[in-house]
C-alpha cells in the first residue's frame, strides 16, 4: 500500500523534527557552556573551556540563592505533605455535594496562574499580617498549590486501600491513632514519599509565584532569570547544565520507580483476583477431602 | 461528617478538619478575597488607611480603560496567548495521535520518557535556551547567513515574534499530555471501521478522533492559554521594550510604581480573563469541570 508508506514516512519526518525541536535548544545551551566566548553562544566557537564552572562556583550570590531554594523546598514539604495527606483522607470519606465543592476549591489553585497566587499572598501577608515577602511567604504561597498535588497523589493511593483492614484493626482493639499509624500510614508511605519529592521539585523550579513573594531573598530560579537579563555569562549555562543533568537523572529515577510501583500494584491485583481465590479453593478442597 | 469521626476517631478528624480549613480558607480563599478587596481601594499612605479616604472605588479599573498603551498590551496578550494555544495544538496533535493510536506498545514508554524529561526541566532554562538561539550573533542567524537566506542578522528578540516562539516551546508539553491521554482511550476499531467504510484520513480525524479527544483538547488549550497569558519569564527574557506582556505591567505596578492596589486590580483582570477562557472552552467543547480538574 503506497499511501500508507507515504504517511508513515511523513510521520517519521514529523517525529524527527518534533524531537529535534524539543531537545535541540537544550543541547545548544549545554554545549555553549564549554565555549570560551564571554557571551553564551555556540557561534563563533572560541575554544573549549571548563572555566565557566569555576566562575559559577565562585559566585556567592548563586550559593545564597541555592540555600534559599533548599530552605523553601524543605519548608514546602513540611507544610504541604501533612496538610495534603489530611485533606486526602478527609475527601476519601466524604460524599455528595459538599465533597464536590470542597474538591473544587482544593484543586482550584492548579488552574490559577502562578503570578496571581504570588500577588494574592504578597498582599495578604504584607497588608493584613505585616509579614513582608521572604522565605515565610515563599513557603506558604508555594504550598497553597503544591498541597493540591500532594492531595491528588495520596488520594490515588488511598483508592487502592482495603478499608476492611481498618475495620479489622479497630475490631482487634486498636484505637484510631494506632490504626492510623500501624495500618493506614504504612500503606500510604510510598505515595507520601513520592509526593515529598514532587513537592520539593515543584518548589525548587517555581518562578511565577516566587517572583512576587520573594521579598529581598532570591531563589535559584529567580536568580537565573535575573542573570539572563543582566550580567549574562556562560556561568549561567554551567548552572543550567548542572540542573538539567540533575533533573534528567531525577526524572528517569522517578519514572522507573513509578513504573515498578505500578507493576507491583498490578501484580498484587492479579494475585487478589486469581491466585488468592485459587488458594482458598485448594484449602477448601483439602479440608473437604 | 459522622462517618469521618467513626472511621478516624475524634483526634484524627479534628486534625483533618483543621488542615482542610487552614489550607482552603487560610491559603486559597482569603488571599484571593483580600487581593480583590485591595484592588477596589485607593493607594493610600500608611496613616490614611482606615481613614475617610479608605473607601471602595472602581478607580483602579478605570486606569486600564483610560490607558491606551496598557489596554493595547492587554489585548495583545489575549491575542498572543490564543495564537500560541492554536500553534501548540496544531504541533502536538499528530504526536498525540501517533502515541495514542499508532506506536507499538513496547516503544511507547521510551517516547513518553523522552517527553517527560524536558517537561521536568525548568521553564526559565527552556526559555534561556531560545535566548541563545535567537541572539543577534547566535546560531540561528549564523545558519540563515550561511544559507544565504538573509543578508544581515535578524533581531529576533526586539518584537513579539521571539516571545511567541519561546512560549510555544516552553508550554508545548502541557498540550501533548492531555491530548495523548484523551486520544489513547479511543478504541482503534472505530478508526478501522471508519476506514473500511471508505472515509478519507482527514474525515476520520474530523469525525472520529477529534470528537473523542474533545476533553483533552479543552484541557490542553486551557493549560497553554493560562500559562501563556500569565507568563512573566518568557517575555522578560525573549522580548524587548516594544513587546511587553500584561504580566510585566502588573509587575511594574508592584515593584516600580509601588502601587499595589493598582497592581491587584490588573492581576484580578488577568485572573478574570483566565476564568473567562476556561468557561468559554467548557462551553465550546461541552466538557465539565470534573474532566478538567483530573
Amino acid at each position: 500500500m503506497n499511501g500508507g508508506r507515504a504517511t508513515g514516512l511523513l510521520m517519521r519526518i514529523y517525529l524527527w523534527i518534533f524531537f529535534i525541536y524539543l531537545f535541540g535548544p537544550l543541547v545548544i545551551m549545554a554545549v555553549a557552556t564549554f565555549n570560551s566566548s564571554r557571551f553564551p553562544t555556540v557561534t563563533p566557537w572560541l575554544g573549549t573551556t571548563l572555566k565557566w564552572f569555576a566562575a559559577l562556583a565562585a559566585d556567592n550570590q548563586m550559593w545564597d540563592a541555592l540555600v534559599v531554594s533548599l530552605i523553601v523546598g524543605a519548608g514546602v514539604i513540611v507544610v504541604s505533605v501533612p496538610i495534603g495527606t489530611g485533606a486526602a483522607l478527609m475527601l476519601a470519606t466524604m460524599q455528595g455535594r459538599i465533597r464536590t465543592f470542597l474538591y473544587g476549591v482544593m484543586v482550584s489553585p492548579l488552574l490559577t496562574p502562578g503570578v496571581i497566587i504570588g500577588i494574592s499572598h504578597l498582599v495578604y501577608w504584607d497588608r493584613y499580617f505585616g509579614i513582608h515577602g521572604g522565605i515565610f511567604v515563599l513557603i506558604v504561597a508555594q504550598s497553597s498549590f503544591i498541597i493540591a498535588y500532594v492531595m491528588l497523589m495520596v488520594m490515588a493511593r488511598l483508592q487502592r486501600f482495603d478499608s476492611t483492614l481498618e475495620e479489622a484493626a479497630l475490631d482487634l482493639g486498636a484505637n484510631h491513632v494506632q490504626m492510623f499509624r500501624r495500618v493506614l500510614l504504612p500503606h500510604l508511605r510510598p505515595s507520601i514519599l513520592a509526593a515529598s519529592v514532587l513537592a520539593f521539585l515543584q518548589s525548587f523550579e517555581n518562578f511565577n509565584t516566587s517572583l512576587f513573594t520573594r521579598g529581598l531573598d532570591n531563589t535559584l530560579t529567580v536568580y537565573i532569570a535575573s542573570k539572563v537579563r543582566t550580567g549574562l555569562t556562560p556561568a549561567v549555562n554551567a548552572l543550567g547544565l548542572i540542573l538539567i543533568v540533575v533533573t534528567v537523572v531525577g526524572a528517569v529515577l522517578y519514572e522507573v520507580l513509578r513504573r515498578r510501583e505500578r507493576a507491583r500494584a498490578e501484580q498484587a491485583r492479579r494475585e487478589a483476583l486469581v491466585e488468592r481465590p485459587l488458594r482458598r479453593l485448594e484449602a477448601a478442597a483439602v479440608a473437604g477431602s | 461528617m459522622r462517618e469521618v469521626v467513626r472511621r478516624y476517631g475524634v483526634a484524627l478528624t479534628g486534625y483533618m478538619v483543621l488542615a482542610c480549613l487552614a489550607w482552603t480558607l487560610g491559603l486559597i480563599v482569603l488571599p484571593e478575597l483580600m487581593m480583590v478587596d485591595y484592588s477596589f481601594r485607593p493607594n493610600l499612605l500608611f496613616v490614611e488607611i482606615g481613614g475617610p479616604k479608605d473607601v471602595h472605588t472602581l478607580a483602579n479599573y478605570e486606569t486600564l480603560w483610560r490607558n491606551t498603551i496598557h489596554l493595547s498590551i492587554f489585548f495583545k496578550t489575549i491575542w498572543g496567548s490564543a495564537l500560541v494555544t492554536v500553534v501548540t495544538l496544531v504541533m502536538c496533535y499528530p504526536l498525540a495521535y501517533f502515541l495514542g493510536q499508532v506506536v507499538a506498545a513496547d516503544r511507547l514508554s521510551t517516547y513518553l520518557l523522552m517527553l517527560v524529561v524536558p517537561f521536568w526541566i525548568n521553564e526559565i532554562l527552556r526559555t534561556f535556551a531560545w535566548f541563545i538561539i535567537l541572539a543577534y550573533q547566535g546560531p540561528l542567524n549564523a545558519l540563515l547567513l550561511w544559507l544565504g537566506l538573509t543578508a544581515e542578522p535578524i533581531r529576533f528578540m526586539s518584537g513579539d515574534g521571539g516571545v511567541v516562539l519561546g512560549m510555544a516551546y516552553a508550554y508545548l508539553l502541557f498540550m501533548v499530555f492531555p491530548l495523548y491521554n484523551a486520544i489513547e482511550t479511543l478504541d482503534h476499531n472505530q478508526i478501522e471501521a471508519a476506514r473500511d467504510l471508505g472515509a478519507p484520513t482527514w474525515r476520520i480525524h474530523w469525525r472520529v478522533v477529534v470528537p473523542h479527544a474533545k476533553p483533552g483538547i479543552a484541557v490542553g488549550c486551557i493549560m497553554v492559554f493560562m500559562l501563556t497569558a500569565s507568563s512573566y519569564a518568557v517575555p522578560a527574557i525573549l522580548g524587548g521594550p516594544s513587546s511587553r506582556w500584561f504580566t510585566q505591567i502588573i509587575y511594574d505596578w508592584f515593584f516600580e510604581g509601588q502601587n499595589w492596589n493598582q497592581g491587584s486590580a490588573y492581576a484580578f483582570i488577568l485572573l478574570l480573563l483566565c476564568i473567562g477562557f476556561i468557561l468559554v472552552m467548557m462551553r465550546l467543547f461541552k466538557v465539565g469541570l470534573a474532566d478538567i480538574a483530573k
